[in-house]
Formats: C-alpha cells, sequence, structure tokens
C-alpha cells in the first residue's frame, strides 16, 4: 500500500502546483530575460511537453531522488529539503515525547478518579490545549520566557535550550488530544468485565490498572499518536516560522514567499513521505499491540 | 426513524414530518441540560452577531482599515478597549471585522468539504465494491498528506485570496468527511427500512437523499461543527505564514502575524486576535461535544 500512496501523493501535489502562476523560465532568469533565451530554458527544461510527461519525467526523477533545482539558490531541491529535515524530524520527536509525557500518565489518573477535582481541571486544560493556535501559543510563550523573564531563546537551534519552547509549542496541543483519547480509553477498559473479575480475585488495584487495564487502553491511543504525527509535520511549519527554527517547514514558507515551486513541491511530498511511513510503523505496532488484528502489510 | 412503509405518499410524509421534528425536539432538549454546549452555543451567537453587524459596531474603512500613525501601538484605553496596533488602527474593531472572514473562511470551507466529501462517501458506502475502492483509495493518498501542508500547496498555486482559501482548506478536509459518511451509510444501507423502499420501487437517488442522507446526518453534523473550528486555525495559520486574505483586510492570522515585530514594545497586538481565536475554537469545541452526546446518547457514559 506504501508506494501506490506515495506516488498518488506525488501525483496531487504536482499536479496542484502545476497551476502555480509564473513561468518557472522568467523566474529564473529574471523578468527581463531575451525572449529568444527564455524560449531556449522553456525547451531544455522540457516545460512545452504535456502536463502527463512533464509529471512521469518528475517522478522518473523523483525515484532517483532528484527533484530538480532550487529556482532561487540553484542547488539540487533534494539536498535542501533533506539537509533540513533532522531539525524537523528532532522538533517534532521532541514535541511528541513530551505530549507522550503528559498525557498517558495524566489520562490514566484522570481516568481512574472520574469527575474529581483533578479530573475536571484536566479536561478544562486538555479543552484549552486543544483550541489553542500553537503558533499563538509560541508567541505566548515567547513573551513570557524571553522577553519578561529573558530565560530561554526566543529563536534558532542553539542547543538544548533553544528547543523547550518549541517543543512545548508543538506539542501542547497534542499532549492534550492524547489525554483526553488515554482517559476516554481508559473508561472504556475499566468497565469491562474482566477488569471486574481481576478486582475480585484480590488483584492489587494499581496492579489492575498497570497491568490489566493499561495494554488494551492503548490501542486506540496508539493510533492516535501515529495520526497525529501527520498534525506535528504540518503544525512544525508555523512553529519553525515561530521560531525561525531552521527546518523543512521554513524552508517551505521561505520558498513560498520566494516563489520557489520545486522546493515548495518537494516538501510537501517529503512531509507525506515521512507520515505515510510513520503510519505504516504504527500499522505493525498496532497488529503487535493487539494480536486479534492482523497486519494487511504483511 | 420510520420503518413502517404505507403505499400512501400523503400519509407517510406526513408521519416521516412529525417523527423528525420530535427527534431534533429531543435532540434539543438534551442539548439544553449540557451546560458547557450552552456556553459554547451562546458564544457563538454572540460572535455571529459581532461578525454579522460589524460594520454598524465599527465602520470598516474608518477604524478598521485608516491609518492613524499618531495613535500607534497605544495600549488598552477607553477610546481602544484594545490598544491599537503598528498603525494606530483599532484592534477591537479589526478583530470583529476579522472574525467575519473566520467565520466566513470556516463555514464555506466546511460547507465545501461536506458537499464534496459526503457525496464521495454516499456514493462510496451505498454502491460498495470497485466504486467504494476507488474513491476510498483516492481519499487514503489525500490523507497521507497532511491537510495544512494540502491547503499551502493549493494556495500556493492558486494565489492567495479569500475564495481560494476557502476552497483549499474545504478540500484539504474532504476525506474526513468521505469516510463518516461512508460509515454512517455503511450502517443504515441494510436495515430494513431501506430494503422496503427499494421493494415500493424508490430509484438509488430517492433512497440516498430521502432515506440513507437524513439517517446519516448526525455524525456529519457534529465533525462539521469541530471542522468549522479546525478550518478556522488553518484560516490563521496560512495567513500568519503570508497566505491568507491580502492586506490591509483584517485576518486574526495576519493580525498575529504583525504584531510579532512589536511582542517587545507592544505585546497586546498579539494577545487579543490570538484570544478571539481561542475563545472562538472553544465555544466550537464545547459545542461540538454538547452536540455529539444530545446527537447519539449511547455515545456519552
Amino acid at each position: 500500500m506504501l508506494i501506490p500512496v506515495i506516488i498518488g501523493v506525488t501525483f496531487i501535489v504536482y499536479s496542484i502546483m502545476f497551476f502555480t502562476p509564473g513561468d518557472p523560465a522568467l523566474i529564473i532568469l529574471g523578468e527581463n530575460a531575451p525572449e529568444e533565451q527564455v524560449e531556449k530554458l522553456r525547451e531544455e527544461m522540457g516545460l512545452n511537453d504535456p502536463f502527463i510527461i512533464q509529471y512521469l519525467r518528475f517522478l522518473k526523477n523523483a525515484l532517483k531522488g532528484d527533484f530538480g533545482r532550487s529556482y532561487s539558490t540553484r542547488k539540487p531541491v533534494f539536498n535542501e529539503v533533506f539537509s533540513r529535515f533532522p531539525a524537523t524530524l528532532k522538533l517534532s520527536t521532541a514535541g511528541l515525547l513530551l505530549a507522550v509525557a503528559i498525557g498517558i500518565p495524566i489520562g490514566i489518573i484522570s481516568a481512574t478518579r472520574q469527575y474529581s477535582l483533578l479530573d475536571s481541571i484536566t479536561m478544562v486544560l486538555a479543552l484549552l490545549g486543544v483550541s489553542m493556535p500553537n503558533f499563538w501559543l509560541g508567541l505566548m510563550l515567547i513573551l513570557l520566557f524571553s522577553v519578561r523573564l529573558g530565560l530561554l531563546p526566543s529563536g534558532g537551534d542553539v542547543g538544548f535550550a533553544s528547543l523547550i519552547l518549541p517543543a512545548i509549542t508543538l506539542g501542547t496541543g497534542v499532549a492534550a488530544i492524547i489525554t483526553r483519547m488515554t482517559r476516554s480509553s481508559m473508561l472504556e477498559v475499566i468497565r469491562q468485565d474482566y477488569i471486574r473479575t481481576a478486582r475480585a480475585k484480590g488483584v492489587a488495584e494499581r496492579r489492575v490498572i498497570n497491568k490489566h487495564a493499561l495494554k488494551n487502553a492503548l490501542i486506540p491511543v496508539v493510533t492516535v499518536i501515529g495520526l497525529q504525527f501527520g498534525y506535528l509535520l504540518g503544525g512544525a511549519v508555523l512553529t519553525e516560522t515561530v521560531f525561525s527554527w531552521p527546518g523543512v517547514g521554513r524552508l517551505m514558507v521561505e520558498a513560498i514567499k520566494q516563489k520557489d515551486t520545486p522546493v515548495v513541491l518537494a516538501s510537501v511530498i517529503f512531509m507525506s513521505v515521512v507520515f505515510s511511513i510513520v503510519n505504516l510503523l504504527v500499522d505493525i505496532l498496532y497488529a503487535f499491540l493487539d494480536p486479534r488484528i492482523k497486519s494487511q502489510y504483511r | 426513524m420510520s420503518s413502517s412503509v404505507t403505499t400512501e405518499k400523503d400519509t407517510n410524509l406526513k408521519s416521516q414530518a412529525g417523527k423528525k421534528r420530535s427527534q431534533w425536539g429531543e435532540v434539543w432538549r438534551r442539548l439544553k441540560k449540557n451546560h458547557m454546549a450552552m456556553i459554547g452555543l451562546i458564544i457563538m451567537i454572540i460572535l455571529i452577531l459581532l461578525a454579522v453587524f460589524a460594520n454598524q459596531i465599527a465602520d470598516y474603512e474608518e477604524v478598521a482599515i485608516k491609518q492613524n500613525t499618531a495613535n500607534r501601538l497605544q495600549g488598552p484605553s477607553r477610546e481602544n478597549w484594545l490598544g491599537t496596533d503598528n498603525f494606530g488602527r483599532d484592534i477591537f474593531a479589526r478583530i470583529i471585522h476579522g472574525g467575519r472572514i473566520s467565520l466566513m473562511v470556516g463555514v464555506v470551507a466546511v460547507g465545501i468539504a461536506v458537499l464534496i466529501g459526503g457525496t464521495l462517501g454516499a456514493i462510496a458506502g451505498f454502491y460498495g465494491g470497485r466504486v467504494d475502492n476507488l474513491i476510498m483509495r483516492a481519499m487514503d493518498i489525500f490523507l497521507a498528506i497532511p491537510s495544512i501542508l494540502l491547503a499551502i500547496a493549493i494556495v500556493t498555486a492558486l494565489g492567495a485570496n479569500l475564495f481560494n482559501l476557502m476552497l483549499a482548506i474545504g478540500i484539504s478536509s474532504i476525506p474526513g468527511y468521505a469516510r463518516i459518511v461512508r460509515a454512517s451509510v455503511l450502517t443504515v444501507k441494510d436495515q430494513e427500512f431501506i430494503e422496503a423502499a427499494r421493494a415500493i420501487g424508490a430509484s438509488d437517488f430517492r433512497i440516498i437523499t430521502k432515506h440513507i442522507i437524513p439517517n446519516a446526518l448526525a455524525p456529519v453534523i457534529v465533525q462539521g461543527t469541530l471542522g468549522v473550528a479546525t478550518a478556522i486555525l488553518s484560516t490563521a495559520g496560512l495567513s500568519f505564514i503570508g497566505l491568507g486574505v491580502p492586506k490591509p483586510r483584517p485576518e486574526w492570522g495576519s493580525m498575529l502575524s504583525d504584531g510579532r515585530t512589536y511582542l517587545w514594545e507592544a505585546s497586546h497586538i498579539t494577545t487579543f486576535p490570538g484570544l478571539a481565536i481561542v475563545i472562538t475554537i472553544l465555544a466550537l469545541n464545547l459545542l461540538g461535544d454538547g452536540l455529539r452526546d444530545a446527537l447519539d446518547p449511547r455515545l456519552k457514559q
């Protein structure tokens, strides 16, 4: 399934970007380039060919890792995007780890004490968390920790301290979603008969939760975490913009401003491929957590 | 759901209409009991009224657009409730006028998504087999592209304006609705009242529009309400990176982006539009969750 999906993704994104107004040859050569020179470059780049020929050529080259050259820097696009990827991966992973580290334990505690004060506070905070645009949260964190308190750097990738605010920015929404999901999934599992049986046998409550309930409750949570990774990659575009984080998202935003279509195209495809691979891994993990589900990817 | 089908069309329609009214009355009664949902609904009504009467509250050209540099970067005061921005424009007025755009984009984008996604999902679910496979595999491919990135690609290609923004956000949320509608169509499709309708010779079109869609509506309403929230967030996000409505038209995301430069000296420019977004999204989330509970009480406990 992975390969057709990726080919489909390249087709959709390529077709969309194909409509971008502006003649690439003109963008490269500048507005005042002589007519015959522009025409020559158009011919060289194959811009006069029909759409489907251009797409197939793009796909053929893309499979070899060649996404063309950036209009503005003239460097190979793939290298540009790939060199920015570690920064985005670092940020997304930090955001996700933070979200999991906060969301799962709080979701469990909240579920075991349903309707308590702690549960209510958690639910209100989780609701706020999903209602907040992450880039605004980022700006507010900068305002508090960088401008007012001067504790943390407001931008760039300069060591661990500079990772804290972007990770919180990116992770908060996901943490809220994971918390809600863990809580509701846990509540559902706790009500089941086998949990009652375990309790009736006299198994300690802590063991009932950790040993019996948790594994089943986590199955839907894992799916949500996988899906959220796509959200993290998307959200990274905005978070990276706020914090001048040198990742793929910021590269893409800069490319949009310079009408550098190949870079935008490659960035979107690259992020989608990463997302698809993560989803595949989640499916495999899913089958491992729940043996009843046979992975369709085997 | 009327599972009894009489041959006389009139009585059938009448009883169905009566049933429908009481069904929605029941939903409203349950919704009213949910305090959080009612708070969300009231906030939404206020926001919609503010957006509708924005011109009466603060003149667009004079207060929200016209620059008055002598009065720039002022904090909140009696004249300017939420202060002024870097061009001396009243932030409260700009937030209200920005709300028009946000709500409009949210509603229209979800409308586009429900219409296209819903149709595709209904066709896929109803006909099944190869059609279903074809549509849903195409949706899988769309789902593989993180939706904000898809929206970014579309706006980049078509150009940044209000219409393209709605189109981009709408298109990028199509797969979700296709899946939801397909799933609900699958659950009602094989029930007896559909079989009965088919037995008396109703056409596919009639069965889909008269019998299947009304029964698949509940999850779409819930998802649509939450979807407006997501669409508003996406709008703000796209505007924030310069892919929203062209300036000087006020939009929440672009206001945030403008305010960034003045975070040090005048943080209120950034704080208030963000709060407007949070309040709107919060209200929609409360309402959406409430609607889910009211429309499908089984899900609640």
